[in-house]
């Protein structure tokens, strides 16, 4: 008998991604796909089952279902159409517990998959520079995503907890980045200039849509030999970027604000409605965050196919270019370059610059 | 010479640790080629002769080394110009790597270091001496006092390993919770390799095969007054030696002379620096009496010395765990380094000279 996976968040691009990818493993028999709002994108041979998460129908869509697996993948950032960040809220904390609380009840669950953040472990100056899985935060979130991230860890955690034979893993994403992502990061890098904070260069690091599908596929099914996928784990792909960097390889020239106007300005947008541009968002760009990824590689067995490069590198390429395309910086120097009369008249200008 | 307090040679015997000093000069010896003359010599100040220093071949050598490449012509400067262009390309496009730490070892070396060596060279006039007890390879963590009410000791230590060591190993130094918090100066910090002083940076770097250098007096030493140059303060809480023992890397420890007359503190504004939230608030001759021009440095000459290396692999792996053997380590790298410091404060023949 095959595996029966529910995945709640079926209405966003990767919860849509995911259920589709699914279906094709061999070992899973049938999906169930849970969202409150109904996808605008197919989900192939899935069955959607129109159901708010955070209310108790969803212990009996769990039960209905037979599910062996379940797949939380509704711990987002950003609400999906015209929502508000109350009901996001919602969806998260309490949406979180009410699944949680009717896997504990269901008889045939075994596995549990929880997509978190990095978010959970904030972004504080005094933080050491790469986190483990096991570093404390310094300074825990005061709100937003992140906070509902830390929450939502500490109800799996509890779950776990009483119910010792169901694997869980919880796979702590660092930014994700696509073509089709729609998260805050992605849309602040959409913008045609880049508000940045005056003297910080945060450290990033982006995972690519494909290999969190990836990794979500491993974690949803028995573990490989040599490998254990229960567990915290941190998802990120290899190397860092530089805002600095990110910014002249998208070619979209930044704006350096300090920091009291750029938190203001966000709060300004966000009492507006115009985006989520939430205090972690500002602090992750002020202070940075870079994770370790030794256990998702050892223990997890999972090797990303893209670098943060890479990923960030095919993320420009989707977003078009901007005003400074780095094509036309290179373009210029090289004219420089190529210039007859190059002597030590040029070296001043050169330093100049 | 006034100012060498030279007397407290006793002082440091009373101190216990009897047995490591022998042992030491007996190292320092034996790495003297010219015997005993030298061994006298050494504590001599050697008022006749100018700054052919008696026992510093390498630095003698090494300072004129890279000014060889540098005073290029004819077909260099064309060969500069190109390689300053295509630098400029690569920074223009973002396409340069850093490491998790944001180390940028391109702007680095390029850039940054030849902005700190006229301050190294031309005004503190920077002598070093046993740079070749810097392994070559390897981790390895450099111990060094601090002084100066300002961390350029650090800087110059990091210029001296980069421009001095045969194996052009860089230096990465461990740095306060406040450089991080500064706008800017966490930026450049970040890009000079420097990272938060913790324990977990510290091993992460240490397992990595880094140079690791630490200051482990912190803003005790940095910002004790000018009546208490060259005595060391408490060094911290011994972790830099569990975090050695733990990694079994060598401490190699250093002295830096020079460094506590920069700007001598003769007072401490407290109000005011609570007020702005640092640590101390230093009131020097001129500063900020002469408002900007008084935060010049004196031109004082300095003097770095990498003494012998303290071997930590011969300990067992659970000896990290020993506080005792902790706090006998701590005291030996201590009392070494300020042993050294006395030493070359009897050699040295002014301040300013």
């Amino acid at each position: 008998m095959g595996k029966v996976v529910l995945v709640t968040g079926a209405a966003r691009q990767l919860g849509g991604r995911f259920v589709r990818r699914i279906q094709r493993d061999p070992q899973v028999d049938r999906v169930v796909a849970v969202d409150a709002v109904t996808p605008e994108h197919h989900l192939g041979g899935a069955d959607f089952i129109q159901a708010d998460i955070g209310q108790p129908t969803i212990a009996r869509v769990l039960a209905e279902s037979g599910a062996d697996t379940v797949v939380h993948m509704d711990v987002t950032g950003m609400a999906l159409g015209s929502g508000s960040r109350t009901t996001v809220k919602e969806t998260n904390v309490i949406g979180t517990m009410q699944l949680l609380g009717a896997c504990q009840k269901s008889p045939t669950v075994q596995r549990l998959v929880v997509k978190s953040s990095t978010n959970v472990y904030g972004s504080a100056p005094r933080d050491p520079a790469v986190f483990t899985e096991t570093t404390p935060p310094k300074s825990l979130p005061s709100g937003g995503f992140a906070k509902d991230a830390v929450e939502v860890e500490g109800y799996v955690r509890g779950f776990a907890r009483r119910r010792p034979d169901v694997a869980v893993c919880v796979l702590r994403f660092a930014n994700i980045l696509g073509p089709a992502a729609d998260t805050p990061l992605a849309s602040y890098f959409s913008l045609p200039v880049l508000p940045t904070v005056f003297g910080y260069d945060p450290r990033l690091q982006f995972v690519h849509e494909d290999d969190v599908i990836e990794v979500l596929r491993i974690a949803s099914h028995e573990p490989a030999r040599g490998t254990l996928n229960s567990g915290t784990f941190n998802i990120a792909g290899d190397g860092v970027l530089l805002l600095s960097q990110c910014s002249r390889r998208l070619g979209r020239p930044t704006v350096p604000l300090l920091l009291p106007a750029v938190t203001w300005a966000g709060s300004l947008v966000r009492t507006l409605g115009m985006s989520d541009f939430s205090p972690e968002q500002i602090r992750l760009l002020t202070h940075g965050r870079v994770v370790s990824t030794v256990q998702m590689r050892e223990t997890l067995g999972f090797r990303p196919e893209h670098t943060t490069a890479e990923t960030f590198a095919e993320f420009a390429r989707s977003r078009g270019a901007g005003l400074l395309p780095p094509e036309a910086l290179a373009g210029a120097v090289d004219r420089i370059a190529a210039l007859p009369a190059l002597g030590g008249g040029h070296l001043p200008t050169q330093s100049a610059n | 010479m006034a100012d060498a307090k030279v007397i407290p040679f006793d002082d440091d015997r009373s101190r216990g640790s009897a047995a490591q000093r022998p042992s030491r000069r007996r190292g320092t010896g034996s790495r003297r080629t010219t015997g005993e003359s030298a061994q006298v010599g050494e504590v001599q100040p050697l008022p006749g002769r100018p700054r052919a220093q008696d026992d510093v071949p390498v630095t003698h050598e090494e300072e004129q080394r890279p000014a060889v490449p540098r005073d290029d012509d004819g077909g260099g400067l064309e060969r500069r110009v190109a390689s300053g262009l295509s630098f400029l390309r690569r920074r223009l496009t973002g396409d340069y790597e850093v490491d998790d730490f944001g180390y940028d070892e391109e702007l680095t070396d390029q850039v940054l270091m030849s902005l700190l060596r006229p301050l190294y060279e031309k005004y503190f006039r920077v002598e070093v001496k046993g740079v070749e007890n810097i392994p070559s390879e390897g981790g390895a963590l450099i111990v060094a006092n601090h002084s100066g009410t300002l961390p350029l000791d650090g800087l110059m230590m990091q210029v001296a390993v980069h421009d001095h060591h045969p194996a052009d190993r860089h230096l990465r130094l461990l740095a306060a919770d406040l450089v991080f918090m500064l706008p800017v100066v966490n930026e450049l910090a970040r890009k000079l390799g420097h990272t938060l002083a913790c324990a977990e940076d510290a091993d992460r770097l240490l397992g990595q095969g880094e140079l690791v250098g630490v200051m482990p007096e912190g803003f005790k030493g940095i910002g004790k007054p000018f009546g208490e140059r060259y005595k060391l303060q408490r060094f911290g809480r011994g972790g830099f030696v569990s975090t050695a023992l733990r990694r079994r890397t060598p401490i190699i420890p250093c002295s830096i002379v020079g460094a506590e007359e920069i700007y001598p503190m003769i007072g401490n504004a407290r109000t005011l620096a609570r007020v702005l939230g640092i640590p101390y608030f230093p009131l020097t001759p001129t500063f900020p009496w002469l408002g900007p021009l008084g935060a010049v440095p004196l031109p004082t000459k300095w003097t770095i010395q990498f003494g012998d290396p303290i071997h930590t692999d011969g300990y067992p792996p659970e000896a990290a765990e020993d506080p005792m053997l902790m706090f006998n380590l701590t005291d030996q790298v201590r009392e070494q380094i300020q042993h050294t410091l006395y030493k070359l404060l009897v050699q040295r023949r002014s301040v300013f000279f």
